[in-house]
This record gives C-alpha cells, structure tokens and sequence, in this order.
C-alpha cells in the first residue's frame, strides 16, 4: 500500500557523494517495478510500453553483455542513433558497468566522427543500424582503440560479417551467460560506482572551433535535475516525448537527470518524420526544445493563416489581440482583470485550444527554451495561445541548465534567475560566470581549454550578460560576437537575427555590422512558405537559388526588415541586406548540430556578399561548394543581388 | 532454386492484326529477379499483362508452379500467388495509404460477410493477424510510417510507387510483378526503391520472386540474375545481365537500324 503511495508523488531525493546514476535506476526500479511504465516506443503503428522492471532488466544484460566483451571502469561506449529505449538502455548499460557514454549526433559526417571516436579513447561503438554501423566501419581503421560496433536495428545487415560487429541481441545473451555464471556481478558493478566518478563525455557543439569533450558526473547530473525540480516539480505521471537528439545535453537533462528522478514516462516517437504527429498523440505535460523548433511552430501557425479562410482568420486575428493583451498584462506583472479573463477564455476556446492541440501542447504545464536566443516576439506569441514557454540557460558545462524563468515571473528578455545551488556573478569584462554543484570536471584531454573556463569553481561562460533591476540574468549574446556600431554603442546580432527569424518568409538571418559604417544582413528564405507565396502569386521558379534571388521576393523580404527597423535605434537598423541562394546548412559547418550559426565561419565563406553589401554594388557573382551529407561535393554558380532597405518603411 | 516457378511457352498476342508478342518462351526460376527489357512498344508490358491474366494470349500457355494458368482471370491467378505494380499507377485516389495497402489483403480475408458485420471471436482475430502484418511486414519494410493516414492522391508521386509495391506485398504473393516500378523517381527514390526490391527478394521473410520491367539499365543489370530482351514482340535475347549486355542484336535494338529492323518484319 505504502508502494502505491510512493509512486503517484514526487518526493525528492537525497544526493550523497556515493549516488550514482545506475544506483537511483535500481531504486526507482524497486519502487516502480513492474506496473508503471517507464517508457514508451511507438512502433509497428503503436505504442509499445517498457516497464520499469524491464527497463532494468534490459540495462542488466546489456552492462553485463558489454563487461563480457571487455568493458572496464572508465572505458568509453560511444552512441549513436534516434531516441529509442534501447538508446537509453546501452547509456546506462556503460553507466553500471563503470563506463562512460559518448553521443554523437546521428547525422555528423565522417570527419567529425571519426575525430570524437578517436579523441574519447572509446571502446565501444553502439550504432542503431546500417547507416551507423557503415560510418564506423568506414573510420575504424583510423580509430585503433575502437574494439566493437554494436547494432540494434537488422535492417540492411543481413550480408554484414564483419568479426567486429556484434548485435545488441548478442550482447545480451552474453549478458545473460554472464550472469549465470555471476548472479551478483551487476550488483557489485553497480555498487563500485561513486557519485564522483565521470559518467558522460559531453561534445559540446563548438562554433569555433573542434569540439571539446565535457566531463560530467554523476553528481553534476543528479544535482542539476534536482535542483530544476525544486522549481519545477514534476509527477511520475507526466509524459514527455524524447525526440530531439541524445547528443543535445537538453536532452539528457530531461530524460536521465530528471526523468529518473522523478520517474515520469520517457515516450519515443516511431520515425523521426513522424515525431510531430507522435507528440500530438502524447500530448506531453513538460518539453524542452531549441529556439528552432518554436520558430517552426510559429511559421506553421503563420503558415496556416495566411492559407485560412477569411472567416478562420477573423477569429484567429481577434484572439489574438485579445491573447496579446493579456500576455502583455502578466509580463507587466499587472493583475488581469476579470473581463479580460472572460475574453481570454472565449477566445481560447474558439482558437488557442486548437492551436496548442495541433502543435500538441495542449497538456503542457511547462514548456522550455534554451540553448539559443529566442526572440521576443515568438515569446509573445506562445503565451498568448496559453503555453507556458520559459527560457532557460545554461551549458554542457554545467550539465544543462543555471538559470530558469519562475511562473509568473517572465521577462522575454531575460532568461530568469539561478536554480537553486546556483550562484551566477558577471566578471568586471561582463562575462557570465556561474558556479553550482553541477559545474564539470574539465574537458577530456585539454588542458588548457579546462584552465580558460574553469577558475576556481567558477564556471566562465564566454557570453556577455548583466543582472537586470529584478534579478534576472540577461543574456546579451556571445562575447565575441557582440557588435560595435558606428556610434560606438554595442548591439547584439543574435537579438537582431532572432527578431528578423519570427517573419514566417525568413527562416535565418546573419547580421553583420561590427565596426562597420551600418548594418547589414544575409537573408535565407524559408523556401516552404516564400515558395507557396510565389504559387499564389503566380511567381515561376525551380528551385532555392532562383526564388530567393527573385526581384518580387527582394521585395517581400524587405518588408519584414523595414518593420523590424522600425523598432531598433538608428544605429542598429539593417540598411542593406543579400538573399542567400542556400539555407544554412550544419553539413557545410554553418551550423553547430544543435543550429546554433557558426558566425566566424559564416561570415569568412560568405566574405565576397559581406564586402558587396557595403561596396554598392547591385549584384554579384559567386562560385561556393556545398557538402553532401555522403561527403560528395557539388560546385554552385550564382549571381546574388544586394539590396538597400528603404528608410521610409511606412508608419 | 533451380525449380521453374513460371515457364511460357510459346505465346502469341495481337490485337487485330499487330502481332504484340510472337512465339515468345522463357521461364522464371523460383527466388530469382528476371528482368524484361527493351524499346518501348517491345511487348513488355503486354508479357506482364499475359501473365497477370489481364490479357490472354491467342496461342502458347503460361503455366505457374507447373499448373496451366492460362485461361485463369486475374483474381484467381492472384489467389496462386501473382501480384503486380502498375507502370501507370493504379492507386485509390481518395482512400488512405493505409486501407489501400489492406486492399491488397483482401483476398487473404476468410471470414464471409455476416461474421465481418458481427465482427466478434474469430474474425476479429484475424483482423488483429492482418494488421499485424501489413504494418510490421510492410509499412516497416517499405518505410512509410509517416505516411499511413495520408490520403494516397495527395502524395508525391515517388511514394505512390512505393505504395503500389506495398499493396502488391499485402497479398503475400509468391512472384510479384513489377512493370516499372523506377520510372519517374529522381536517383534517391530510385535507390530505396531498388533496395526494397532487393530487400523482399532476399529477406529470409519473403524471398519473393521478382519478374521487373524496367527501363533504367544501370539498375536492371545490377539487380538481375537474368534478362530477357524483347524487340517488337520478338525474344531477341535471354542470359545473364553480361551476356546480354554484349549481345549484338540486343545492341543493335538499343542502338539504332531500326529501319532495318522494320524491313525484317514485313
């Protein structure tokens, strides 16, 4: 009886320096054990429950599959794949045998790779199924360390043979010989384990240079999960879909820092082109995603008005007034009065219920951002459907987040104040430093980088910020990246970019102005909905290069920037902008995998535009390769136009 | 490996007067992928037809497992075994992806009409088994998961292609016909595609025999174990992928001296 009490509350857990990962999975095993679920995978068309005992069963065989193929304490498993159970598994399957888990994204190229599996030392190589397993058979030759690749997904691998390739299947069999030789040894493995003891080797993305490998403890991981809980308890009810990738710290925040903690139910979507359709089925109580993916959501609902009827898109435009208001009153921190209440739930019924449930956050309590800057106006916008969206920020280096939005106390502005345990100081230089009992390690292997960032417990960040009047820190952009314009006031292209980002035509922007006689920007087109426009408007094109270079669409695009400009002080408006015949594109290094813009990259490539948009020149000619993700390389020729924003810009 | 699954046997077909397949014979063995080529009119899509059952030849015989099928009607060839994609796709429109592909499995459905309305027991059992199939055999192996409640007029025509294979699957066929299945699919589509054919020819799960009409050589000589060659209705060629490539009359069909090609005929 006491069992089923237990599991229905979140109480929070005590964190002595011997806790560890695997050693919380087990107790929470116990007090879960086989009547809750603890993840669910939609497959074959439906949703697929694993247990909580399962779960530890499953991560049993495997630690015990890997320690009998030779893994020791400290050794390296890297991971590579989609969110799937059996992702989670083989992560705490190294955990308990005394290893430590290494993600890679699923869709970096061979190079990077091949660095990472070469610079973490790693053992192990756990692929998801041929399209993994044929990157690693392709760099092990230069990886010497790397003893076995482990599949789970037989598609395709049927004329594979190759000694080194083992199936997770196999491993687990091994596992189970194992223990029936030792039916202790998984407890004694696990037991060994200390909080201080190093459980994941963290790539962090790098806009600048080679990535660097944070190490984090279990205590780092236990520590953060718990104190975000502490501001934002969650129930072993909730659910939570696990789509954004594995080697996002986010994502590893919420499914094994607090997803263990607090034991609610990880949901892995099917396909990833099919994890927005499996989100609205969940309809999850808490999310945390990038920027991006709120832009999209934004775009999708833009998208879908301007292609409404005129009667939907009445409605949709006075809730949104009325949304508008009232987000605008709780941001002000005035009291809503009760009329507004009353507008705000009529239009809520006839409008932001549906919205949310189409975008599945109609259950949402809690919906987070993070890793980037989000703008204010997509801010805005969410709170005026009803979603609860905070920013949070935070790096690798501190195992996920510092700094959260309160309920009711959100500036979009600010990304809100420390999580408890945390404190955050700005340096005399006005950089953000932080300290907490989640701050890493160091990095695997580098010294000096280690040094630069981490001084005496302090955390040093790299961006620029200040503590505003209430407290809340406020994220000014990337030290290196903050721009001096010409009247000497300091501005940040990331406000800028993000700004320009909730426009549905633009899908990114790159703003460049510093120390520079005004401000420009390097415009990507969102070729969905610029291209659907062209459609209605009766525009001929046939692919990316050719719209975004279009007269008519220069035109369309200068729009958003003008009303953009109007709200930004003088020196700050953008006054002359290019249309870039590509999207950004992670594959040829622009983006970092999480799609942050890599800006010195970006702005040394696309040197040629930059110089053209302050020459005055009208066009100009470039010749640039892109990368395919096979690493296949195709040369583009293009003639890209420039084009002055017009200072009038209406009212 | 070496048992026929199809032998023709001298088969004639013309349409008042246009002979459309003359003395035509060959065989299909059983696990193998045996690929039709040749210039368009060659007769290729009407061997398919004959076979299928949609058209039936004046003269020769057809027989699938060692039976004569040639007077069969095309339903009850599929009930043997026979299932076919269509060069022209032949998709219901404005039903979902996923009642297409269960159309396909209606031929396996044995409870009769009364007990499907009841609904109850066995029948209901059956369902399960179905859907079960179509979507772990099927829509796994085809990889249209994002797809199954899309209504199928609506798609790219790459994907139609692929939902035509995936209802010519739900059958559960022996040999499956495949009259085209590359043509209008840019080079990724064509490289699934072909990856699918190799997939359920190979998978220990379907092993299915593939007859392929197909114009995109690169892909037919990759593929096959055999081919034949047809040129106005006439077998010119038949062999490994190699030996037809170097055959010369096959080349001459390709390449040119069609006018005296038709000199020969009159």
């Amino acid at each position: 009886m006491s069992a089923a009490d237990n599991i229905g509350t979140y109480t929070e857990i005590d964190i002595p320096k011997d806790l560890t990962l695997p050693k919380l999975l087990i107790s929470q095993c116990r007090k879960f054990g086989s009547h809750k679920v603890a993840m669910r995978e939609k497959e074959f068309g439906i949703w697929r429950p694993v247990s909580w005992s399962q779960y530890l069963e499953n991560v049993k065989y495997i630690c015990l599959g890997l320690v009998s193929l030779g893994l020791e304490r400290g050794d390296k498993a890297i991971m590579i794949g989609d969110n799937r159970p059996e992702a989670l598994w083989t992560e705490m399957a190294a955990m308990c045998g005394g290893g430590v888990g290494v993600w890679l994204f699923q869709d970096c190229l061979m190079d990077e790779v091949q660095y990472i599996v070469d610079h973490s030392d790693a053992k192990f190589y756990i692929a998801e199924g041929q399209e993994e397993v044929d990157k690693a058979l392709a760099i092990r030759d230069n990886c010497p360390k790397l003893q076995k690749i482990v599949w789970d997904d037989p598609k395709g691998l049927r004329h594979y043979d190759d000694p080194m390739l083992i199936s997770l299947d196999e491993v687990m069999n091994l596992g189970r010989d194992l223990e029936r030789k030792d039916p202790e040894l998984f407890q004694r493995l696990v037991d060994q384990g200390q909080g201080d003891d190093v459980c994941l080797l963290f790539y962090t993305s790098g806009t600048t240079a080679k990535p660097k490998g944070a190490l984090l403890t279990h205590y780092n991981m236990l520590t953060m999960g718990r104190n975000l809980m502490r501001v934002d308890p969650c129930t072993p009810q909730d659910d939570f879909v696990s789509y954004l990738p594995f080697a996002w710290i986010g994502e590893q925040m919420m499914s094994i820092s607090c997803g263990l903690q607090v034991g609610f139910t990880l949901n892995f979507p099917e396909e990833p082109e099919t994890a927005q359709a499996n989100v609205r089925e969940i309809g999850p109580h808490v999310m945390f995603a990038p920027p991006r993916l709120y832009e999209q959501y934004t775009r999708e609902v833009q998208v879908k008005h301007l292609d409404a009827t005129w009667l939907k898109r009445s409605v949709f435009n006075l809730a949104m007034q009325i949304g508008y208001a009232v987000a605008e009153r709780k941001f002000s921190k005035k009291p809503v009065g009760w009329h507004w209440k009353l507008l705000w739930a009529l239009a809520d019924a006839g409008s932001y219920s549906k919205i949310r449930d189409h975008l599945g956050l109609s259950r949402v309590r809690h919906a987070y951002t993070g890793g980037a800057a989000m703008g204010p106006d997509h801010f805005r916008f969410f709170h005026a459907i009803g979603v609860n969206l905070k920013q949070i920020y935070g790096q690798t280096e501190i195992a996920g987040i510092s700094v959260v939005h309160r309920d009711d106390d959100i500036k979009f502005d600010t990304v809100g104040t420390p999580i408890p345990e945390t404190e955050v100081r700005i340096t005399e230089s006005g950089e953000i430093i932080s300290k907490s009992p989640s701050v890493f390690l160091g990095y695997y292997k580098m010294e000096e980088e280690t040094q630069k960032t981490l001084k005496d417990g302090w955390l040093h960040s790299g961006d620029t910020g200040f503590i505003d009047e209430d407290s809340h820190l406020v994220v000014f952009d990337r030290t290196k990246d903050i721009m001096i314009l010409s009247d000497g006031s300091k501005s940040s292209p990331q406000f800028l970019e993000s700004r320009l980002k909730f426009r549905p035509y633009l899908k990114d922007a790159l703003v460049i102005g510093h120390e520079k006689p005004h401000v420009t920007a390097i415009v990507c087109i969102d070729y969905k909905t610029v291209g659907k426009w062209a459609e209605d408007h009766g525009i001929n094109y046939t692919s990316y290069p050719e719209l975004s270079q279009l007269p008519q669409v220069y035109e369309l695009v200068s729009k958003p920037i003008m009303e953009v400009n109007r709200t930004l002080p003088e020196p700050a408006k953008i006054r002359r902008f290019a249309n870039l015949y590509k999207e950004f594109d992670a594959d040829d290094d622009e983006l970092t995998r999480t799609r942050k813009i890599r800006r010195a990259f970006v702005e040394n490539r696309y040197k040629e535009i930059i110089d053209a948009l302050y020459s005055g020149q009208e066009e100009l000619h470039m010749e640039t390769t892109i990368t395919y993700e096979d690493g296949r390389v195709a040369e583009i020729r293009q003639d890209i136009r420039l084009m002055n924003v017009r200072a009038d810009g209406g009212k | 490996m070496s048992e026929p699954i199809l032998e023709v046997k001298n088969v004639f077909l013309s349409f008042h007067g246009v002979a459309a397949l003359t003395n035509v014979s060959f065989h299909v063995t059983r696990g193998e992928i045996f690929s039709i080529i040749g210039p368009n009119g060659a007769g290729k899509t009407c061997m398919m037809n004959c076979v299928n059952g949609l058209y039936h030849p004046q003269r020769g015989s057809i027989l699938f497992n060692g039976s004569d099928i040639t007077n069969l009607s095309p339903h009850r060839r599929a009930a043997l075994g026979i299932s076919r994609t269509f060069q022209k796709i032949e998709l219901f429109g404005g039903m979902t992806v996923l009642d297409n592909i269960r159309l396909g499995r209606h031929m396996h459905m044995r409870s009769g009409i009364v007990s499907s309305s009841i609904y109850w027991g066995k029948t209901k059992r059956e369902e399960t088994d179905h859907r079960k199939f179509i979507e772990e055999e099927i829509i796994d192996l085809l990889e249209i998961e994002a797809i199954r409640h899309e209504v199928c007029g609506m798609l790219p025509y790459g994907l139609q292609k692929r939902i035509e294979l995936a209802r010519a699957l739900a059958l559960q066929p022996e040999m499956v016909l495949l009259d085209e299945p590359l043509a209008g699919l840019n080079l990724e589509e064509v490289e699934d595609m072909a990856r699918f054919i190799i997939d359920l020819n190979e998978d220990p799960r379907w092993k299915v025999t593939c007859v392929l009409v197909e114009h995109d050589m690169g892909v037919v000589m990759d593929l096959s174990d055999r081919v034949m060659t047809l040129n106005f209705g006439v077998k010119i060629a038949e062999g490994t992928p190699q030996e037809v490539q170097e055959n010369p009359e096959v080349i001459k069909a390709y390449l040119g001296e069609v006018e005296d090609l038709y000199v020969s005929r009159r």
